[in-house]
């Protein structure tokens, strides 16, 4: 039980990697590295240890009913406010320990590639106390057993993805897109906030998700209650997980450092949102109606992002976007398939895509870091690379296929799960939506691979020499095309250890629904897949098909554009939104506030001056005071009295007379004894 | 006779005294009178700390260290202090900030120099800062309240920027409003209920005061200390006074004074008047969530580093008062760590942007940039101060923040659940707005590169004083948010005491 007791050793580690970094980082050999490798490594080796113990735990029921009882820790209370006590601690079940091997995984081949990819970078030190402590937010969230420990780690990816996302901010285009990344997560975390507001009292005081979702389950809450807090948090998903129409933060996101782009569109912050929903499954399986119902909003907005960003990565000339916008693709089916009911599929669809797309990402990263001379532009810098880098130019096409969803590789198995989980439930419309973003998934990688590495050398390719990237590149590269061949066959049909091991009785309790392997969907699915590769092919190497067609017919011309501009939603969130609150609405506030608030703040400043000039240099000085000294005081002095007043030494008089007033409440306490 | 007897009249008193000492010490030795300040402010800390190790941490709702001696028996009005768990955070608050303040005036007092007359006022302000957090009697409690206003009057009159005079007599002038309205309803209570004026009295004799009157009395309260706040829209002298006062003015006028009146709200108006409390809840909480809004907006408007920190108090203390507003155990919870933390987070933004301040002889945003070129750590300290400030978990000001909106899903019994639901949503929008103007203030100040008239300047980054100023602040902002209950345990008791009082009133 050792690792999985301790698990929480899993996030503390990356934490204390973090301080020591940059506490101590740039005076140590390798400026800090060293560490971060060691602390990852160590997280590793604690998770998959924590695998092992859990796969052994001993099983609870039988047959479809099989699961187990997740492991609960509690550290210590976090604190306590009258009867509320709130603890911090740990929750080990089999989605979390499936989230800890490839986070760790994914988290420790990236510092690995880091060491050369990031060599001679000018904050390298910072980097990597940066990937420490983003990649234990993720954990900390996925061994959050309540979901205020939840918000922490999800706030701390948030966090470090500002500051990763901004490394190079020297650039206002890098820091513009990290404060993007953080304004539009945030936007959503509204309802992440809302959300567990309304669960804490939904479920009887508690931040507790277990109890939380046994509470859905057994209808202790109201289903409006649900169904507001379903809503509220999935707002905190589309933002985190970069859904439609809160995508827009994620392409812009590639500003930074490319392992970074792997880390966090491969194994962290972005699944974070698939993970939320999938962690608190009963409650939106309830709320929405799942499997239930014909149609909801999860499985809408999943569908809607996996053709958009499907079709945004078509246009797209810089390979790092096309990788970004096939990961909103991608992230589309998690959602989807959680929307109809297919949770088992989308999990492992995290679980798979982690190694493939972050194999391409990292690919993407050997290829400027050696071949293009730090150029991400496909149709400008690159072409022709195959033959000069040879390894990663197979582990990239190993990832492609993957993607594209071709057996026995990894995304197949995943998808297959999800798009069959559509069929079966009754949600026979997104399967299609499913299957036509498997086309166009396929095509648009066969694309990407035909500019990046072959026909001619251009640009930086063509005048820089490129070769093969140094070991510390390619091993993780290899290593990641490995998983992606083998790790889909977890939960191939037959085997289907993946189900096995992250079933949990909470799952078994809400009776959502698995499905066993089916041929013809499977058929169909490849079918899908193939035929993409294969318009892909026709177009690009055989040169088949209406070339330039964009350029000739005006609608499609209009389509083009439309794309090109990303559906002009960042016209509308930086111009429209952003823009008209920062400008006239901040603006119009303000002077509202210096003009009308505070003009009638002056106001009664400037009467109470006039009144008491008035009272002062005419009834005092000229009518009481006249009375007493009879005519002897000219005009002149009063008016210079009153000068006095309007000159701005009224203050003074303000001071006197307070001083007045401690002077009597002084006397008061000392003859009232 | 044990300490014990003695401790809080030593923490209320010892800064006076040092105050006496420094006025009376010769002009010219400058080193002895900061050196007195020093002593005098670090001793009373001293005192706190005492306080701290022996006070009864299993019976925070118990007013502890109790003196209660006759004082003017004329209007039966006594010295009587005590502290429970409200006012344990806020006095060790107030006198950890005086000693940082002291720290970092050492080597750069503002002009027009004269740290003789500014030491005397800081400590007179601590003196008046401790007291009002230990006061039991409500005329002890006035006067400590108003001893505050005057050194700070100064502080901003004399060393302040180009516009003090103005923002002095504002500030002074409002403020001296409010106390009028606060002094009719003190005096109202007592010729209402039971003439006393203490505390604890009042909070078991006030039931027998008629509905309308309670109103009443609320209202000048509540006008008293609203303005301290501040709250919508009796703010405006906030960005004023903060954008003259000089950097440990605003830094003291931040952290402590603006608490004053959420203390008030929680120490006297709803204990003795929770009736009237649950009557005003909806307007102040209407108001406290405007006021968030409206803080951003403001924020997003502002071109002077310094006024955008201001006006980021006014949303900060927004939130305080939406915790307060609900009349829970939660939202009072949540207000106290929300005023410990605005304290350190926003009393730490004014510290930098003075520190900014001194370095570019500007604040305009428009020509900053690059301070993570120039002075990184600096820019970094920024950078987390920021974060802090946003309210990100894991820091202090999350604590203050996310309870406070989660209590506004279920406030106390009586008050209007939809009403209240609709000012979590809003309240918790202005969380994105703060993002927006903290980090929009960020990116202009410290990423990019340096603009061109400040390339080749010489850029110093942390002197000495400000490292030993600003660590300790630091590190309590990283604390308090990894382990909250360092104050929840605290305040708890005592919170849950003024929840139960509101609630034995009914539905």
């Amino acid at each position: 039980m050792f690792f999985l007791r301790n698990a929480w050793l899993i996030f503390l580690l990356p934490v204390l990697s973090f301080f020591v970094i940059l506490l101590v980082g740039k005076r140590l050999p390798r400026k800090g590295s060293e560490v971060g490798v060691a602390a990852l490594g160590a997280s590793w080796i604690l998770s998959l240890g924590a695998a092992i113990q859990w796969i052994g735990r001993p099983v609870i029921g039988h047959g479809e009913e099989a699961a187990r009882h997740a492991f609960d820790r509690n550290l210590f209370t976090w604190f306590q406010m009258g009867s509320v006590k709130v603890d911090f601690g740990i929750h080990i079940d089999g989605l979390a320990v499936a989230m800890l091997v490839v986070v760790t995984t994914i988290s420790t081949l990236v510092h690995i590639f880091s060491l050369a990819y990031m060599e001679d970078d000018r904050r390298y030190t910072h980097y990597y106390a940066g990937l420490s402590l983003f990649t234990s937010g993720m954990l900390i969230l996925v061994t959050a057993g309540t979901t205020l420990q939840m918000l922490l780690g999800w706030e701390i990816m948030g966090l470090c993805s500002f500051m990763l996302i901004g490394h190079w901010w020297e650039e206002k285009e890098n820091s513009d897109a990290a404060l993007k990344a953080f304004f539009t997560t945030r936007t959503g975390d509204v309802g992440l906030l809302v959300g567990i507001s309304i669960l804490f009292f939904g479920a009887g005081q508690t931040f507790d998700a277990t109890k939380i979702n046994e509470a859905a389950l057994k209808g202790e809450m109201s289903h409006w209650v649900l169904l507001m807090a379903a809503i509220a948090l999935f707002c905190a998903v589309v933002g985190k997980s970069a859904q439609f129409p809160l995508h827009t933060w994620l392409p812009d996101a590639m500003a930074g450092p490319t392992p970074v782009s792997a880390l966090i569109h491969a194994a962290t912050m972005v699944v974070a949102g698939v993970f939320l929903v999938a962690r608190m499954y009963p409650v939106f399986f309830k709320a929405f109606s799942i499997t239930h119902s014909p149609i909801n909003p999860i499985a809408v907005i999943g569908g809607i992002t996996i053709i958009i960003a499907a079709a945004l990565a078509f246009v797209q000339s810089d390979i790092k976007k096309v990788l970004a916008y096939s990961t909103v693709s991608q992230l589309g089916y998690m959602i989807m398939g959680l929307g109809v009911g297919a949770w088992t599929g989308s999990v492992f669809h995290i679980f798979t895509h982690a190694f493939y797309k972050a194999c391409l990402f990292l690919g993407a990263g050997s290829i400027a870091h050696s071949g293009s001379h730090h150029s991400f532009d496909m149709k400008k810098d690159m072409g022709g690379l195959k033959d000069d880098m040879p390894v990663t130019f197979a582990t990239f096409v190993i990832a492609s296929v993957a993607l594209a969803g071709i057996p026995p590789l990894a995304g197949f198995w995943s998808k297959d799960e999800i798009l069959l989980g559509a069929g079966k439930n009754g949600y026979g419309f997104f399967m299609v939506v499913g299957l036509v973003g498997a086309f166009m998934t396929a095509c648009y990688m066969t694309r990407c691979i035909y500019l990046t590495f072959f026909g001619e050398h251009r640009g930086n390719a063509a005048h820089h020499h490129p070769h093969e990237s140094p070991v510390l590149i390619t091993g993780p590269l290899v290593f990641l095309s490995v998983l992606s061949v083998g790790a889909g066959l977890l939960n191939a049909p037959g085997v289907e250890l993946f189900k096995k091991w992250t079933m949990s009785p909470l799952l078994i309790e809400a009776h959502i629904p698995e499905h066993a392997f089916s041929i013809p969907t499977a058929a169909i699915s490849v079918a899908f897949g193939l035929a993409g590769i294969l318009v892909g092919y026709l177009w690009y190497w055989r040169n088949l098909g209406p070339h330039g067609v964009t350029e000739r017919a005006k609608p499609l011309h209009a389509g083009y554009t439309f794309l090109e501009n990303k559906y002009y939603l960042d016209r509308l969130y930086t111009d429209g939104v952003v823009g008209s609150i920062k400008g006239p609405i901040a603006r119009a506030v303000y002077w509202t506030n210096q003009n009308v608030i505070d003009g009638l703040v002056n106001g009664v400043a400037w009467l109470s001056q006039r009144i008491a000039g008035f009272v002062y240099g005419v009834i005092d000085q000229k009518i009481v005071d006249g009375m007493v000294n009879g005519a002897g005081w000219s005009a002149e002095e009063g008016g210079s009295i009153l000068r006095v007043l309007q000159t701005g030494r009224v203050q003074q008089y303000a001071a006197i007379l307070f001083g007045a007033a401690v002077l009597f409440g002084a006397s008061l306490v000392l003859f009232t004894r | 006779m044990n300490f014990d007897h003695w401790a809080l009249s030593a923490a209320i008193f010892l800064p006076l005294v040092g105050a006496v000492l420094v006025a009376l010490w010769p002009k010219s030795d400058e080193t002895s009178q900061k050196s007195i300040a020093l002593i005098t402010t670090v001793a009373t800390a001293a005192v706190g700390g005492y306080l701290l190790l022996h006070f009864n941490y299993d019976h925070t709702d118990k007013l502890q260290f109790a003196v209660n001696r006759s004082w003017i028996d004329v209007i039966n009005s006594r010295y009587h202090v005590a502290i429970d768990g409200i006012s344990v955070p806020l006095l060790m608050l107030s006198m950890l900030i005086t000693v940082l303040c002291v720290i970092y005036s050492w080597d750069h007092f503002p002009e027009p120099h004269n740290p003789k007359a500014f030491l005397v006022l800081m400590l007179i302000l601590e003196t008046g800062m401790n007291g009002t957090f230990c006061a039991q009697d409500l005329i002890l409690f006035f006067v400590f309240f108003e001893l505050v206003l005057l050194p700070m009057y100064f502080m901003i009159g004399v060393w302040g920027g180009a516009n003090r005079q103005y923002a002095a007599i504002k500030f002074f002038l409002f403020t001296l409003f409010g106390s009028a309205l606060m002094i009719l309803s003190f005096l109202a209570l007592y010729f209402k209920a039971g003439n006393t004026f203490d505390m604890v009295e009042l909070a078991k004799q006030s039931s027998t005061l008629a509905h309308g009157t309670q109103l009443l009395i609320f209202g000048g309260l509540f006008m008293g200390f609203a303005i301290k706040v501040p709250m919508f829209p009796f703010h405006t002298w906030l960005p004023d006074a903060h954008t003259e006062a000089p950097t440990v003015g605003s830094v003291i006028l931040a952290a402590v004074l603006l608490k004053l009146g959420t203390y008030g709200f929680i120490r006297i108006a709803i204990p003795i008047l929770p009736e009237a409390a649950k009557s005003w809840a909806p307007w102040i909480g209407g108001l406290a969530v405007i006021g968030i809004i409206y803080g951003a907006f403001g924020c997003l408007a502002q071109t002077d580093l310094k006024r955008l920190i201001a006006f980021s108090s006014v949303a900060h203390m927004g939130f305080v008062m939406l915790g307060i507003s609900t009349l829970t155990s939660f939202g009072i919870n949540a207000a106290v760590f929300g005023m410990v933390a605005h304290g350190l987070i926003t009393g730490m933004l004014f510290f930098l942007a003075g520190s900014i301040h001194e370095r570019f002889h500007t604040r305009e945003l428009s020509r900053l940039g690059g301070l993570l070129v120039q002075a990184p750590r600096m820019g970094w300290i920024l950078g987390f101060c920021a974060m802090a400030s946003l309210g990100l978990p894991g820091l202090a000001g999350f604590w203050g923040e996310f309870p406070a909106i989660l209590s506004a899903f279920r406030p106390a019994p009586g008050l209007n659940e939809g009403l209240f639901r609709a000012y979590m949503v809003i309240a918790s929008v202005g969380t994105v707005l703060a993002a927006g103007y903290l980090l929009w203030m960020f990116q202009r100040t410290a990423f990019g590169v340096p603009k061109d008239e400040f390339a080749d300047a010489h850029i110093h980054d942390l002197h000495t004083p400000e490292y030993v100023a600003w660590v300790p602040m630091l590190l309590l902002i990283i604390a308090l948010g990894v382990a909250p209950a360092i104050i929840f345990r605290v305040s708890d008791g005592a919170v849950q005491m003024v929840a139960n009082a509101v609630k034995a009133v009914g539905a």
